[in-house]
């Protein structure tokens, strides 16, 4: 396979990361500090890597990714990073999906007590996920030369897939990585489906996929991460956890270094020299910080013709012209030249996922690590996470958790035999909890490698009298890179620990937040992208509005018509023309966006008199009324018409974009305060068309289309409501007004809405019928001072701020709302009161949002006492003036006064006048 | 993301709900024979307890029906889910 790196060719072997491809090719310096510029190069072979990130060019490209994470496939190019990777500019034409999955008991990792786990659960007949980050199902033991039940790990590892994937409730997947841990055993996955197929990959297949889990009971074999000793000069290419170090040599067949120096604080440090010096590399010096190490392992050690460095470290190191290690520097004083210094401090159980289901750590001694302690869901625990470190007991508690979870999810279980296990040398000396090698160089010793933060800056920290991990932390930024702290997180505590002479216990560890490792936005939206972001509401004529040029505007879901410009037609001018039409001759408007919702029953009178301000028991079949709705607080949260069409059967509008709420409003008082009222409602807003007829020559249009109406003011009068045909339609033609003006609001079923509004356009022709969109609509409501909620309103506004006092009834016992008028902030004469404002110079039209002030405030000193603001804005032919709605202090008193409207540091005069500036006497709803 | 037991559509993770925050808080008889105070408490005050918390919940994405949820608020930890205008039982 061949690969490209920065442009150059490389090979690569299949099974390979990007990162053993790139050491083998001899690729030492591969990234650089991001403050000290300093060169860097592999620590690690897996998700522990903290240095060497690149962007993907090819496939779909991905701006930051481990090399070690990387499977290389022929044909993958990327670049190495010294920083932040780059967003590509094209966007990302992938696949995303998602899948649920609901399982008895899912098992987290792969490795020894992961497949143990799966296998015990599996076998009780319980419906078992188990989910692995790695292409290949093993663990560490893909880098292990032990023998398990008489096998080599490689042939364990597959006679363990076979036995799971003949248990028909298992279910195995790689290449996936639990990413989140969330409540009440929620996990959140990412499989990464073609990311290592190249040009191979299906194009029908998702590049990656989001798992939503559920699982009755979680088993964490997530194993554990190498943690390194911080010392001076610890940066160089060369220097690598001892781990991973043998699984380049034992996994991906290549040698990390010829020469090395080994050093470490537990017996797994000198294991990783046996393993590097059987792989061929040279082990020059072994180092324990230990004055006791374990016997077997400095047996295996000698018998190699090694031997071990007891209470030793190292003290610095030196590097070539490219900055890459040449020597180590001993506690001793020896100078041993080396290509690789393979480091090894101990193991950090990967608890991240434990921290996040909220599960309590403890530092142990024994395993000088911090380890899950209490859980705080359905979660066990198994394995190297637990502290383990032989693989006997690894194997025999991964059976256990495995048999324990499928227990607990109600299964009757045999738990299986533990598999023998040779060749593996016994931890026999204790660990030891060391994390830094003091020195004078103290801006030289790394504690976050990616954030390029060292022992100085904790010290400096602890200066400052920082005692708190998570203070240091966001001082130093210690953790706080792309790698969340794996490789630095416990070394900066132990660093802490050190400098303040304080126990690991007391210090404890910064919490572990998801995601575990990066997820990308592409992902979480899935195909919910574009136009399938958020539904699209039309209204039945939509595809006319269209055709006929509106422009639209987005009104909750929906697509309204804003203006219909003609050619040529500013919106100014359009909007200037639908005005004029609506108010001398006739124009029409698709209302049907308008929240409609039916109510029938017995009760339904007595449940709009409880949630309205006013009386509704009383109307009478045929009528319409008005009806301001208020919460238990007082404040106004939806207004509008309600027409009663029989004795028992009701029809609510509602504020456009509104109507799910005061659906919802009805139902939450019918269901859990009234649920004694004989009332059913449901919303029928989408059955229904509306389409508003409004001007002074609306009668003669509707009287054309529905001959047989009587359309005379004493025949239809004001808010009432008709059944008619209308162009041979059954439609419910409704007197209300939201203009000011006659107006019809003309309801059909949706599907004939088309052939309605189509035959109103026509019947309207001689009159000049124009169609206006919903910029007009407010210009005529506002005009007539009609406030909109939502828009003039903003939940602390009561009926009396908006002038509508009238709309409140004195008779009625109670009504929500009601008991609050008497409180005595809402009752205060000087509450923000809806008023209108005109600018002085008769001109300028003010900005919505713009804040009152005093007229003639000096901007430039604050505070400026502000009084109010402008909640709509609009120029007004039948005024002739720029003319807007605002909420002012003690705004109804103060009609006549000037003030200056505010928008980004631009004051315009304006004089404060009655909100209904436009025929106030409402003589023109009558024609 | 919480698992929320509705009594009438089982087990359905919490976004199918939307939460309705504390239970048992009647509208008053007569909220005119309420004084400021107390009107202010109904409207305004609710119980913040550490631990067992009797809640509402709607469920919205499916039978669009209230029910009320005994919740641990540390814990998360859900023990009973009954209907409204029943009281609440006597678990954890």
């Amino acid at each position: 396979m061949r690969i490209t790196v920065d442009g150059v060719q490389l090979a690569a072997r299949p099974g390979d990361t990007l990162a053993s491809a790139l050491l083998r090719a001899g690729r030492r310096v591969l990234s650089q500090g991001i403050y000290t510029g300093r060169p860097r190069g592999l620590v690690s072979a897996g998700v522990e890597e903290s240095n060497v990130f690149v962007q993907v060019l090819s496939g779909s490209g991905e701006p930051m990714v481990r090399a070690t994470e990387i499977e290389a496939y022929d044909g993958l190019r990327v670049r190495t990073l010294a920083g932040k990777g780059l967003l590509p500019d094209e966007p990302d034409e992938a696949r995303y999906d998602k899948t649920f999955a609901h399982t008895d008991v899912l098992v987290v990792g792969g490795g020894p007590a992961g497949l143990m786990a799966a296998l015990a659960a599996g076998e009780s007949g319980a419906r078992v996920l188990l989910i692995d980050d790695q292409p290949r199902l093993g663990g560490r033991l893909l880098a292990s030369r032990a023998v398990v039940d008489g096998l080599a790990v490689h042939d364990w590892v597959s006679s363990m897939r076979d036995r799971l994937q003949a248990l028909p409730e298992v279910t195995v997947t790689s290449r996936t990585a639990v990413v989140g841990y969330y409540d009440h055993n929620y996990l959140v996955a990412v499989e990464r489906r073609t990311d290592h197929l190249g040009s191979a990959a299906p194009a029908t297949m998702a590049r990656h996929r989001l798992w939503n889990i559920r699982a009755g009971q979680v088993v964490l074999a997530t194993g554990a991460h190498e943690r390194s000793i911080a010392f001076a000069d610890n940066d160089r290419p060369g220097i690598m956890l001892a781990h991973s170090a043998t699984a380049y040599a034992w996994r991906y067949g290549c040698r990390p270094g010829r020469r090395a120096v080994v050093f470490g604080a537990h017996d797994g440090a000198l294991a990783a020299a046996v393993e590097l010096a059987d792989a061929g590399v040279e082990v020059a010096a072994v180092l324990d910080v230990r004055d006791v190490v374990g016997a077997d392992f400095a047996a295996a050690l000698a018998r190699r013709g090694i031997s071990v460095q007891t209470g030793a470290t190292v003290s610095g190191t030196l590097a070539d012209d490219d900055g890459v290690l040449r020597a180590v520097l001993t506690s001793a004083g020896e100078t041993v030249a080396a290509d690789l210094l393979a480091v090894s401090g101990g193991w950090n159980p990967a608890v991240e996922l434990f921290s996040q289901s909220g599960g309590r750590t403890f530092w142990s001694e024994a395993a000088a690590g911090f380890v899950p302690d209490t859980a705080a869901q359905p979660t066990h625990c198994a394995g190297v996470l637990t502290g383990a470190v032989s693989l006997a007991r690894v194997l025999s508690e991964g059976a256990g958790a495995g048999a324990e979870a499928a227990r607990a999810a109600g299964l009757d279980v045999t738990e299986p035999a533990t598999p023998s296990v040779e060749g593996e040398l016994r931890e026999e000396a204790a660990p030891a909890a060391y994390f830094c090698v003091d020195s004078a160089a103290e801006e030289t010793v790394f504690v976050d490698l990616q954030r390029d933060a060292t022992l100085h800056d904790i010290r400096r920290a602890v200066g400052a009298g920082l005692t708190s991990v998570e203070h240091i932390k966001r001082y130093t930024t210690i953790g706080t890179a792309a790698d969340q702290g794996r490789g630095s997180g416990v070394l900066a505590v132990g660093v802490l620990a050190q400098l303040s002479g304080r126990s690991m216990a007391e210090i404890g560890t910064t919490t572990y937040r998801p995601p575990y490792t990066p997820i990308s936005f592409a992902l979480l939206a899935g195909r919910d992208r574009g136009r399938l972001a958020d539904p699209e509401r039309v209204t039945a004529i939509h595809d006319w509005h269209v055709e006929h040029g509106a422009v639209f505007e987005d009104v909750g879901q929906w697509k309204r018509p804003w203006f219909f410009p003609r050619p040529a037609e500013s919106m100014d001018e359009a909007v200037r023309r639908e005005c004029a039409a609506a108010r001398t001759g006739v124009a029409m408007m698709d209302a049907s966006t308008l929240g409609t919702i039916e109510l029938q029953g017995a009760d339904v009178g007595l449940l709009l008199d409880r949630l309205y301000t006013n009386v509704f028991s009383s109307l009478k079949i045929g009528s319409v009324r008005y009806g301001v709705m208020c919460g238990p607080d007082g404040m106004v949260i939806d207004d509008g018409t309600t027409a009663r069409l029989a004795e028992d059967r009701w029809l609510m509008s509602t504020t456009t974009g509104n109507a799910a709420k005061i659906l919802e409003w009805l139902e939450e008082w019918l269901q859990t305060e009234w649920p004694d009222l004989d009332v059913r409602c449901t919303s029928v807003t989408d059955q229904w068309s509306t389409v508003v007829l409004v001007g002074p020559r609306s009668r003669d249009t509707l009287e054309e289309l529905a001959p047989e109406l009587d359309c005379s003011v004493e025949g239809f009068p004001f808010m009432t409501v008709r059944q008619a045909a209308v162009a041979g339609i059954p439609a419910r033609i409704m007197r209300v007004s939201f203009s000011g003006e006659l107006a019809y609001e003309i309801t059909v079923a949706s599907w004939y809405a088309l052939a309605v509004w189509q035959a109103v356009f026509a019947a309207g022709q001689p009159h000049g019928i124009t169609p206006y969109g919903t910029e007009t609509m407010h210009v005529l409501r506002a005009e007539k001072g009609y406030p909109i909620v939502g828009q003039d309103t903003d939940g602390t506004v009561t009926p009396q701020d908006l002038g509508m006092g009238w709309i409140v009834s004195k008779k009625k016992p109670d009504f929500v709302g009601k008991r609050s008028f008497a409180r005595a902030d809402t009752s205060r004469s000087d509450r923000r009161q809806l008023v209108g404002v005109v600018p002085v110079d008769g001109r300028s039209r003010v900005a919505e949002g713009a804040q009152l002030v005093s007229h003639g405030a000096v901007l430039t000193q604050p505070p400026v006492a502000m009084h109010g603001h402008v909640t709509s804005s609009y120029h007004s032919v039948a005024l002739g003036t720029p003319f807007a709605l605002a909420l002012l202090d003690a705004g109804a008193s103060r009609h006549g006064e000037v003030l200056d409207a505010v928008d980004d540091g631009h004051a315009t005069a304006v004089q404060v006048v009655s909100p209904v500036p436009y025929d106030p006497d409402g003589v023109r709803r009558d024609g | 993301m919480l698992r929320i037991p509705c009594p009438w559509c089982g087990p359905r993770d919490e976004t199918e709900f939307c939460y309705g925050g504390q239970a048992h808080v009647p509208y008053p008889a007569d909220p005119s024979t309420v004084d400021d105070a107390d009107w202010a408490g109904y409207l305004f005050f609710r119980d913040n307890p550490k631990g067992w918390f009797a809640e509402r919940w709607m469920h919205r994405a499916g039978c669009q029906r209230w029910f009320n949820v005994v919740r641990h608020t540390v814990t998360y930890e859900i023990s009973a889910s009954y209907p409204p205008g029943t009281s609440r039982p006597d678990v954890a």
